[in-house]
């Protein structure tokens, strides 16, 4: 098993006390899955990403990655996890402003050891990004974008790839397109995909469905 | 005895010795001591500037009210860069005094530097006087003296009453210092007794003993070899003294020459008789300095232990040197001096 | 990974050039102005200490003829002959150089040239040698003996033996015997020995480095300043390039950057920019000083007769400092930045922070920092005394204000806010309070630079004031001349005496008043005195009074030193004690000086012949008087017209302050870069801020308006609290550091025009610096304004 939840519960401060996010939750994704977590805003679904990929702490229950327990490793060891096992795509794509398409293609790969020249060219193609390695985020379109964004992922070569609604700031012809060409090449590089989506009709494009609901499996 | 001293410290506190490296070798202008030249005195007493160096020495061995031993010494040096006196600032000649006073545990002592020509130093043979700034050695003759010298932490003021004759070394005050021929003029006055008042930081203290005085003169002092020496000056109490030195070359013992010098001064010299080596060391100002000797003189029956007063007679001066009193056990008991170069 | 990330970091500034020139000029511009000062202090105290281990300046005794004239070789082998330690001196003027002649052998040790190269038998023998820095040596005449390079020998100076100097110059005796610090026992009393000779003991430090350590003072705090100043930019640059680094730190940490990598590597690149900033700035440090050393040598030269070297060397020392004080500034102005990136969670919630806001615990702790300062500050003033004390009142007073200032614009915008009247006057001053924590270090910058400027620019037009006033009464006569020996003075002096109005002879013998050394002029009775002189205090009629031997009038410094007032008795003498008639001022003299009726200075000093005289004549008889003589044989060079010497005396004091007004419009400069910076800074969080406002229906170019006139209008509160300060400032300067550095007090003047000047200066390099930040918000399109509310999350 790549991905191993067990009653993982997260709560967040508010003005009257903790409020519960994420009330156990349990959860199994092989490699080679994909899986879409949905539910309404406030469910919890960004949170458990968050917690998947190693960006927050769970307050209780464990998180197993590739048979290594992410909850109970430290800051660093959550940083080389993020370096190298698992790759997550923003909604807000996060590239790096002042590197260029080819560089912030290869910046998580580098960081990871795993750059491979050949590979991330065939990526930047297949993304339709070969004519723009050398623009700077600011000049892309969103779309382009969020494929830069995808392509610094897949690059890296995750285990298992984290989206957090990655065509919500896109535009839905352009959205079809990106998510598309995410799920061909997810599918090829044999990694687990868990993401987050509002859209019914992107999970159903997606092996699995797990729809959260105030904190719960729904 | 003290060629080698005046060669390196000739200026101390300028540390500019350079102009005067050569002077070991060479005589430059200068006038040779010849054998066979008689000693005249009271004018030989005087400064001889044709001469590159000379000094008037005295050391003395004292013992206070209480028993106390003390040592005390007194030197003039005169080192000349060119073989004339001239008056005024244009002097070539130099002066450089040392005095000291060793006491069981402490030694004190200090020196000062004047230029020739302007009478702040100079040694007038009649009537005698030898003087650095307020030091003084001076008598209405030769075998009645006062002697003072002051620093910063001690003064004395002696009188000093010769007892005895004035003695020649080597072959009748020419006196050879290496194989090579190296030779000085040299003869000294080993009977003053001396009394006076020793000014110490605990106070003042009243005491009384005997000193030895030598006159040396020369141009070219030493051979290149030579690294150093060990000299003594021995009172025994049968009244019997003994000078002997030997030039160390480099660093293992070569030239040496003693004095036997009877009660009635007769005067007996040996070339190569004398023996000392050295049983125990100190180590002063980063130097291993023998503090403890075994002296022979076979030929006049001498084999005693001669020991440092106060180990630490380190004259840290540029260069050091160790001058203190030694006392005398063996086959002969007696008071004395000695004198070390090249351990620095 | 280092490389990719530190690629990455470094990327950042490939697209933000502007704000790596500004952290980086501000940082050089910092280390430059204050390794620049430095580098003048460490070459002009090398210089003192050369010539203090020429001359052995204070630090030893000596002993000197009580008639100021020779002292002879039988005295010195006599003192030598009674066990004092002594050496022998003698100083002259041989062409433009002075000529030092030691006796190497009784020289207290440090005297003297330790030159590579020294031979004793050299320096005593033969021709004998000469030591002196190159361009002493090849000022000096030809003379037979050896020149040799010594750099540590004084500038200007060249030492030789004895023999050589008493030779050169034509002199029998020597000038001073310098007293060993060590000293045999049981020595005879001085008086016993030579009678005529007295004995100055040391002084603590040296006497011209005493003299001069206020002028260094003076320097390193505008050093100081202008570093301040610089800081406050650098502070400005790296918070902007922080908060705008921010999303892409957070960024790199998703992509699995170990938070202690990225901070060691932001460290690394900072350090790496300081260096490159720091040498850059030891550069421009260098080119300062190089520029103005000339001006401060003759600046000390002329205040205070100590020789300064016009070149300058490169001395490691400052340029590690100034290495040193760069990153040192760096790592001040980062910190708090870096710190906050250190402590930022990973996943944050909410938009950008405004960087340097400060929250009201901070505020508080501050106004409480800034109330204790000031109170130090007139605590110090009202109890303090000497220089130390001078100096404690202006850093504790600058700092304390500077302190003080944002919270003085708080309470002042907080109470417009509340006089305003309609919706736009309140949101202006509400907005202006809410900028106040951003700007209020750029803020303290301009108000300490501006508070300097009018303090220094007081200081500067009182003593100009003052002084041109006083060569006005001093220095009456109209022709001057020297003669060259008693014989010509007694001719020149009986063949002016019926061709000019007034002949007003002028000498002067070192004595010892009230046990300080002093010099002791006359005065022959002549209507120019009481015509021109300004006294202090005085009896009435003070010249009636000295001419028939009833007093003497003494200067400002020696009844501060002395505390002589009015009536006190002067002792000039055996039998001849008077009472104080009049105080003067004279100024930029070190020196006591008592002034006595020309007869009485005849009585005291028999054997002085006047050689220089004060004519008082028509103006129009100048070129006569002057060709005849020429005719009588005095030089050309020994007859000064006033005019001329009033202009160079002038040009002495302009040089002085030269240093310090040039330094003075580069820290202003600076502090209007700060507020540039420092408001570009802002402009990028300004827009969520203004957008709203934008949509209520103000146009962007109005907007821009009112964001130059903030700008101005937080220059011009800044300047009104500058004023008071400067003013304080300069009170300081000249009521307690120069009484205390000079023993005398300058009146003070005040400079309306030039205040006005100065906040017109500050206001426009206020506008000048909101310009741009302006006209880029009049230019921001519309859609980056829509932006705001688009991404706002």
């Amino acid at each position: 098993m790549l991905l191993k939840l067990r009653n993982i519960r997260k709560s967040f401060a508010g003005a009257e006390g903790p409020v519960p996010v994420l009330r156990g939750i349990d959860l199994d994704l092989d490699e080679g899955e994909s899986m879409a977590l949905t539910g309404e805003s406030g469910s919890g679904k960004s949170t458990l990403l968050h917690l998947v990929g190693g960006l927050d702490r769970p307050d209780a229950g464990r998180i197993d990655v590739g048979g290594v327990e992410v909850t109970a490793l430290d800051d660093s060891g959550r940083a080389a996890l993020r370096r190298g096992t698992v790759g997550v795509v923003f909604q807000q794509f996060n590239l790096i402003p002042s590197l260029n398409v080819g560089d912030n293609i290869a910046f998580q790969a580098r960081l990871a050891g795993r750059h491979d020249a050949a590979m991330t060219a065939a990526l930047a193609e297949r993304l339709g990004l070969g004519p723009h390695l050398a623009k700077y985020p600011e000049q892309l379109s969103g779309g382009q974008q969020q494929r830069t964004a995808i392509a610094r992922t897949l690059a890296a070569r995750p285990r298992l790839v984290l989206a957090d609604e990655p065509t919500g700031n896109l535009d839905e012809a352009t959205a079809e397109a990106v998510l598309g060409a995410m799920l061909e090449l997810v599918a090829e590089t044999g990694a687990a995909l868990l993401m987050v989506t509002h859209s019914t009709h992107h999970a159903a494009r997606m092996g699995r469905r797990l729809h959260l609901h105030a904190g719960r499996i729904a | 005895m003290n060629a080698r001293i005046l060669l390196l410290v000739c200026l101390p506190g300028l540390a500019q010795a350079q102009g005067f490296a050569g002077l070991g070798g060479e005589a430059g202008g200068f006038a040779l001591p010849e054998k066979g030249q008689a000693l005249a005195f009271p004018a030989d007493h005087g400064a001889h500037p044709e001469f590159r160096i000379e000094w008037w020495y005295l050391t003395a061995n004292l013992t206070g009210p209480d028993g106390t031993p003390y040592g005390l010494q007194w030197t003039l040096f005169r080192s000349a860069l060119a073989p004339h006196e001239a008056a005024g600032w244009d002097s070539p000649q130099i002066w450089l005094g040392h005095a000291a006073v060793t006491t069981p545990d402490d030694h004190l002592f200090t020196q000062r530097l004047a230029r020739g020509g302007i009478g702040q130093a100079g040694v007038t043979a009649t009537p005698f006087e030898a003087w650095i700034d307020d030091w003084r050695m001076a008598g209405p003759d030769f075998d009645a003296m006062r002697l003072a010298a002051s620093g910063p932490e001690f003064a004395y003021d002696m009188t000093l009453t010769a007892q005895g004759p004035l003695v020649r070394h080597g072959e009748e005050g020419f006196s050879v210092k290496s194989g090579e021929g190296q030779a000085s003029y040299y003869y000294s006055q080993p009977f003053f007794d001396i009394a006076g008042r020793l000014s110490l930081p605990e106070g003042p203290v009243e005491v009384t003993g005997t000193a030895w005085f030598d006159h040396e003169w020369s141009s070219q002092p030493l051979s290149d070899r030579q690294t150093g020496w060990d000299w003594f000056s021995l009172s025994f109490e049968d009244g019997a003294k003994l000078m002997g030195f030997q030039l160390r070359e480099n660093d293992a013992a070569g030239y040496s020459y003693a004095s036997w010098i009877a009660p009635d001064g007769t005067l007996t010299p040996y070339v190569g008789a004398f023996e000392a080596e050295p049983l125990e060391t100190a180590r002063l100002d980063g130097a291993e300095v023998p503090v403890r000797w075994s002296v022979r003189l076979p030929a006049e029956g001498v084999a005693v232990e001669v020991e440092a007063l106060n180990d630490a007679a380190w004259n840290a001066l540029s260069p050091s040197y160790w001058e203190g009193p030694v006392t005398v056990t063996g086959s002969h008991a007696g008071r004395g001096y000695l004198e070390m170069t090249g351990y620095e | 990974m280092t490389p990719t990330v530190l690629w990455a970091l470094l990327s950042h500034w490939r697209r933000a050039p502007l704000q790596l020139f500004t952290l980086i000029a501000g940082l050089a511009l910092a280390t430059g102005l204050w390794s620049g000062v430095q580098a003048i202090n460490a070459e002009a105290r090398a210089s003192y200490d050369a010539a203090a281990a020429t001359l052995g300046e204070g630090q030893y005794a000596r002993i000197e003829a009580t008639s100021g004239g020779e002292i002879a070789l039988s005295d010195y082998v006599a003192l030598r002959r009674a066990g004092w330690q002594v050496s022998p001196v003698v100083q002259g003027r041989l062409g433009d150089v002075q000529m030092v002649g030691i006796e190497p052998l009784t020289a207290p040790g440090g005297i003297g040239p330790g030159a590579e190269g020294a031979d004793i038998a050299a320096f005593l023998g033969g021709a004998g040698q000469v030591f002196g820095r190159a361009e002493a040596l090849a000022a000096l005449p030809e003379v037979e003996a050896e020149r040799v390079v010594a750099p540590d020998v004084a500038p200007g100076t060249v030492v030789t033996d004895i023999s050589v100097a008493q030779r050169l110059l034509g002199r029998d005796g020597v000038d001073l015997l310098l007293v060993a610090a060590e000293q045999p026992l049981g020595r005879a009393d001085l008086f016993d020995i030579a009678p005529d000779l007295v004995l100055r003991p040391a002084q603590g430090g040296s006497e011209i480095g005493r003299l001069t350590d206020s002028f260094h003072l003076n320097l390193t705090a505008f050093g100081l300043l202008c570093f301040a100043v610089g800081i406050f930019i650098v502070h400005g640059a790296v918070g902007l390039a922080f908060e705008q680094r921010r999303p892409v730190l957070r960024t790199m940490r998703a992509l699995g950057v170990p938070l202690g990598r990225l901070v060691v590597l932001m460290v690394a690149e900072l350090v790496g920019i300081s260096l490159v900033a720091g040498t850059l700035g030891v550069g421009l440090g260098w080119l300062l000083a190089a520029s103005l050393l000339p001006d401060v040598a003759a600046t000390l030269r002329g205040l205070y007769g100590a020789e300064v070297a016009g070149g300058l060397a490169f001395r490691p020392v400052w340029w590690l400092s100034g290495l040193g004080i760069a990153v040192l500034g760096t790592a001040l102005a980062a910190g708090a930045a870096l710190w906050r990136i250190a402590t930022m969670p990973l996943l944050a919630a909410g938009g950008r922070r405004a960087w340097a806001m400060a929250d009201a615990r901070s505020a508080r702790w501050q106004g409480a920092l800034a109330l204790v300062l000031i109170g130090v500050a007139a605590g110090l003033a009202l109890w303090g005394e000497g220089l130390v004390a001078g100096f404690g009142i202006l850093g504790a007073g600058l700092v304390g204000a500077a302190l003080a200032l944002p919270l003085l614009l708080g309470a002042a915008l907080a109470a417009a806010a509340r006089l305003a009247r309609g919706p736009l006057a309140q949101w202006f001053w509400a907005d202006t309070r809410q900028q106040l924590p951003g700007l209020s270090l750029a803020l303290m910058a301009l108000l300490l630079a501006m508070a300097a400027n009018i303090g220094v620019s007081t200081m500067v037009g009182s003593f100009r004031q003052t002084f041109t006033g006083f060569l006005d009464q001093r220095l009456a006569p109209e022709l001057y001349i020297e003669a060259a020996d008693d014989a010509q003075a007694r001719t020149v002096e009986a063949f002016l005496a019926p061709r000019v109005r007034s002949v007003l002879p002028l000498a002067s013998v070192e004595t010892q008043v009230a046990g300080l050394p002093a010099e002791l002029n006359l005065a022959r009775p002549d209507p120019t005195y009481p015509e021109n002189w300004r006294f202090l205090q005085s009896v009435p009629r003070p010249w009636e009074h000295l001419a028939v031997r009833e007093g003497v009038l003494i200067n400002e410094q020696l009844s501060r030193r002395a505390g002589l007032g009015l009536g006190d008795t002067v002792s000039l003498g055996p039998q001849t004690a008077l009472p104080v008639l009049g105080i003067y001022g004279d100024y930029g003299n070190p020196v006591g000086q008592v002034i006595v009726t020309e007869a009485l200075f005849r009585t005291l000093h028999p054997e002085i012949v006047p050689h220089r005289f004060g004519l008082r004549l028509d103006p129009e008889q100048v070129p006569d008087i002057r060709a005849a003589l020429l005719a009588e044989g005095v030089a050309e060079a020994a007859i000064t017209d006033q005019v001329a010497l009033k202009r160079f005396s002038l040009q002495v004091f302009e040089r002085t302050f030269a240093v310090t007004a040039a330094l003075n419009v580069l820290t202003l400069a600076v502090a209007g870069f700060a507020i540039l910076m420092s408001l570009l800074t802002l402009a990028a969080l300004r827009l969520p801020q203004l957008a709203p406002v934008w949509a209520l229906g103000l146009t962007r170019r109005r907007l821009a308006g009112l964001e130059m006139l903030r700008a101005v209008l937080l220059a011009a509160l800044t300047a009104l609290v500058a004023l008071p300060l400067g003013l304080a400032l300069a009170w300081v300067l000249l009521s307690v550091v120069n009484v205390a550095a000079f023993g005398w007090r300058l009146p003070m003047y005040l400079f309306p025009a030039a205040y006005a000047q100065l906040g017109l200066f500050a206001l426009l390099a206020a506008g000048l610096a909101a310009l741009w930040p302006a006209i880029r918000l009049a230019r921001t399109p519309p859609a980056a304004l829509l932006g705001v509310f688009a991404s706002e999350r």
